[in-house]
């Protein structure tokens, strides 16, 4: 059904890639710049306002806009594969148009250099108030798509009544659920506190107010991003490497787990915070250990799923399975890639959640080299491979330069190994993040780091390399690549017989309101004992 | 969840995720409920406004006391920490408490377990002993500003003979 209609129905979905890519590709050179600039290069136009407009930039334009941009693009493909029609365009449009216009509306705002605040925009540092509404309304047209997504589960139980959600749907719905949970906490501090605040109708603001609610939206954020590469590791990888996804029941636990416990955790952000008791730090930390056992869940799983594709490819060994896979395929190689890599920033994760590691390791670089090897590669490079996968599929076009895609995993892999492994050692060492320069006036503890960083902007480098590799072979199959016959979209069935009926971990709706009152527990009380402190807010401050 | 689905490794994987978490949480518990290990949670509010002006932050100082006690009454502003150098006697409990009259800022010093956010409006109040004597290099870590690279002041741990107040 490769017709000119059929391909129009895709407009949409390529439309959110797009956005998605030409952010990351922004991102990716700004970030170059940053790891020089943190090794005290001297590049042309380096200076302090440069680098903290730049952070700014890629921090949102990386962490919100090309992750969420990617995700409503893989949710309507999802959508549109197992539906078989497609819903509510006019209402998918405007969530994107709305959404880029609200990006637009901040990025404009960050490049003038009015709204160097970082993508964390801790009060009192205040922004130009486009650059909240904008970030504002980028949400909305998350939420419109949100809609859709809902819509799509509706009908497909309307139609199929009693049969479980396809398993990508399960995965996209959870993730929708994870992101309205998420995000009624950015919306009580943007609408309620940011907003109003920079529009001059309040004076003062409450920072741990409002940091607290920044991190009820900033912990299940991760899970926003990670959901869908889970969606992607369970239900395309499997069927890519010629195997069989090992356990549907488990899976649909684990999505069903994170809509539960992702979001009263975000206190383990505010560790060293004054104003909030240790009492629900603690409680706070509690939950963020539970929160591992789904993702330790996705690990057996998963590579045991491998194992099953090596054993059909005819590994006979007790190793030699993971030689059998398809290592030359470049969706294969960034989606184990990113898996590996997620291993060792998972690790990391439960690390610092410890409180003694906590202190020793809070705002530095390790922080820093944490979050890109999980956000920054494991989703990353797993949408990265995931758009290889659905370009030729979308567009009806044959990859180009494969040789350049296959390579790019690789190269992407190396840098961030380097990258990484800098950063989580300078961290340690006491190196702080988000500096221009941490030269410290030739202090003896900043000489230990400094060799390092150098480092650290090899990888960098090798990292906007891979980037480039990344653009090259996307935009080059979107307008040269050689039109052929489109290949499907088809998910990996289960080793067992596909579920036919619904079961406890297909219940959304209770679970999201159990996760509902959770979050209820795990917020009323740090906030309400937060409301009756005799507090004073904050002036606002724009120091750049 | 149907149990045919869920084959023998399944299970022993899932017992060991849950076995390992609750270690994790075991220790957690043992660390909080008998060794009282806390993260610094003071709660106490203050006026940024009259900070610089009318507060103990005004007049910033390290209070030697009789009894041992260290106590350094700091400001954390941009792009600075007053005071500027402080000293502090070795191996004996030093109370810091800070406040910022400003933006959020970060209390680090490198190479020792004192890491605390200093946020306008709460007064952020921790002890803790330095084991080693030496020069510590105290650095901002939380964005404050386009100076906030170069916020740092020095923390000197000073050996002291037995019953010597430095
Ligand atoms: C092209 C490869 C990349 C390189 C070389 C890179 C490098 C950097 C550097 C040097 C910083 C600045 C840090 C600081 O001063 O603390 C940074 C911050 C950040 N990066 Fe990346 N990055 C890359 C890709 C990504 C990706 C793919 C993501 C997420 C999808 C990401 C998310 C972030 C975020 C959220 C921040 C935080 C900004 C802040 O602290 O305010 N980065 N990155
Ligand atoms: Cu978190
Ligand atoms: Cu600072």
């Amino acid at each position: 059904m490769s017709t000119a209609q059929d391909r129009q129905e895709n407009k949409l979905a390529i439309a959110n890639f797009a956005v998605a890519i030409a952010a990351f590709g922004i991102g990716a050179l700004m970030a170059m710049m940053q790891a020089l600039s943190r090794a005290d290069f001297d590049i042309p136009l380096r200076s302090p306002k440069v680098y903290y407009v730049s952070v700014t930039a890629h921090g949102v334009l990386m962490g919100l806009v090309f992750t969420t941009f990617f995700i409503m693009g893989l949710g309507l493909v999802i959508v549109r594969s197992v539906l078989k029609e497609d819903i509510a365009p006019r209402l998918g449009w405007a969530s994107f148009w709305i959404a880029l216009f609200g990006t637009l509306m901040t990025t404009v705002a960050i490049l003038s250099g009015t709204s160097t605040v970082l993508y964390t925009f801790y009060p009192p540092l205040q922004a130009h108030p486009t650059f909240y509404i904008g970030a504002t309304l980028l949400v909305v047209g998350s939420w419109l798509w949100c809609v859709i997504m809902l819509d799509a589960a509706r009908r497909w139980r309307r139609d199929q009544p009693g049969t479980p959600l396809p398993l990508p749907l399960h995965g996209m719905i959870a993730t929708v659920i994870v992101w309205l949970l998420a995000t009624s906490g950015l919306a009580i501090e943007s609408l309620g506190m940011l907003i109003p605040w920079s529009l001059g109708w309040v004076d003062t603001i409450d920072p741990v107010l409002a940091r607290t609610y920044m991190w009820w939206f900033g912990h299940p954020l991760t899970y926003f991003w990670l959901l869908p590469a889970y969606v992607i590791w369970y239900t395309i990888l499997p069927r890519v490497a010629g195997g069989r996804l090992f356990s549907e029941s488990l899976t649909r636990m684990v999505f069903m787990l994170f809509v539960l416990f992702s979001t009263p955790v975000g206190l383990h952000h505010q560790f060293t915070d004054p104003g909030i008791p240790a009492s629900w730090k603690l409680a706070h930390t509690f939950s963020t250990y539970v929160i591992l056992f789904p993702s330790l869940v996705t690990a057996f799983t998963v590579i045991a799923s491998l194992e099953v594709a090596g054993r059909m490819r005819g590994a006979r060994g007790l190793f030699d399975w993971l030689l059998k896979l398809p290592w030359r395929d470049p969706f294969f190689a960034s989606v184990a890639l990113a898996m590996l890599t997620f291993a060792v920033g998972g690790f990391g994760g439960a690390i610092n959640a410890a409180y003694a590691m906590n202190t020793m390791v809070h705002n530095t670089a390790w922080i820093m080299g944490h979050f890109h090897l999980t956000v920054g590669t494991a989703v990353a490079l797993t949408f990265m491979g995931a758009t290889y996968w659905l370009l030729p599929r979308l567009t009806g076009r044959e990859l180009m330069f494969r040789r350049l895609a296959l390579s790019q995993p690789y190269l992407w892999f190396v840098g961030m190994v380097l990258f990484g492994m800098t950063n989580h050692l300078t961290g340690v060492l006491g190196m702080p993040r988000r500096v221009y320069s941490a030269a410290y006036e030739g202090a003896p503890q900043a000489q230990a780091w400094q060799s390092w960083t150098h480092l650290s902007a090899i990888g960098g480098i090798i990292l906007f390399a891979s980037s480039l590799a990344f653009l090259i072979v996307v935009i080059a199959t979107f307008t040269l690549g050689r039109r052929g016959e489109r290949q499907p979209i088809r998910y990996a069935l289960p080793l067992a017989a596909p579920m036919t009926e619904r079961g406890l971990w297909d219940r959304f709706l209770i679970f999201s309101i159990i996760a509902v009152a959770l979050i209820a527990i795990g917020y009323y009380p740090p906030i309400s004992h937060l409301l009756e402190l005799e507090r004073f807010g904050s002036l606002p401050f724009k120091p750049f | 969840m149907s149990a045919s689905h869920v084959n023998v490794y399944e299970k022993i994987w899932i017992a060991l995720a849950a076995v390992m978490i609750a270690c994790f949480l075991g220790a957690l518990s043992v660390a909080a409920g008998l060794h009282a290990v806390h993260p610094p949670s003071h709660v106490e509010t203050i006026d940024p406004v009259l900070v610089r002006t009318d507060s103990p932050y005004a007049t910033p100082e390290v209070i030697y006391h009789p009894d041992g006690l260290t106590e350094v009454i700091a400001r954390v502003e941009m792009f600075r920490f007053l005071p500027a150098v402080i000293r502090v006697p070795v191996g004996r409990p030093v109370r810091f408490r800070m406040t910022s009259p400003d933006v959020i800022h970060g209390f680090q010093v490198v190479g020792t377990n004192a890491n605390v956010m200093v946020i306008p409006g709460y007064v952020s109040d921790f002890t803790t002993t330095f084991p080693n004597a030496g020069e510590y290099l105290i650095l901002c870590n939380e964005y404050c500003g386009l100076s906030h690279h170069q916020m740092q002041a020095k923390l000197i741990v000073e050996p002291t003979s037995e019953g010597e107040l430095p």
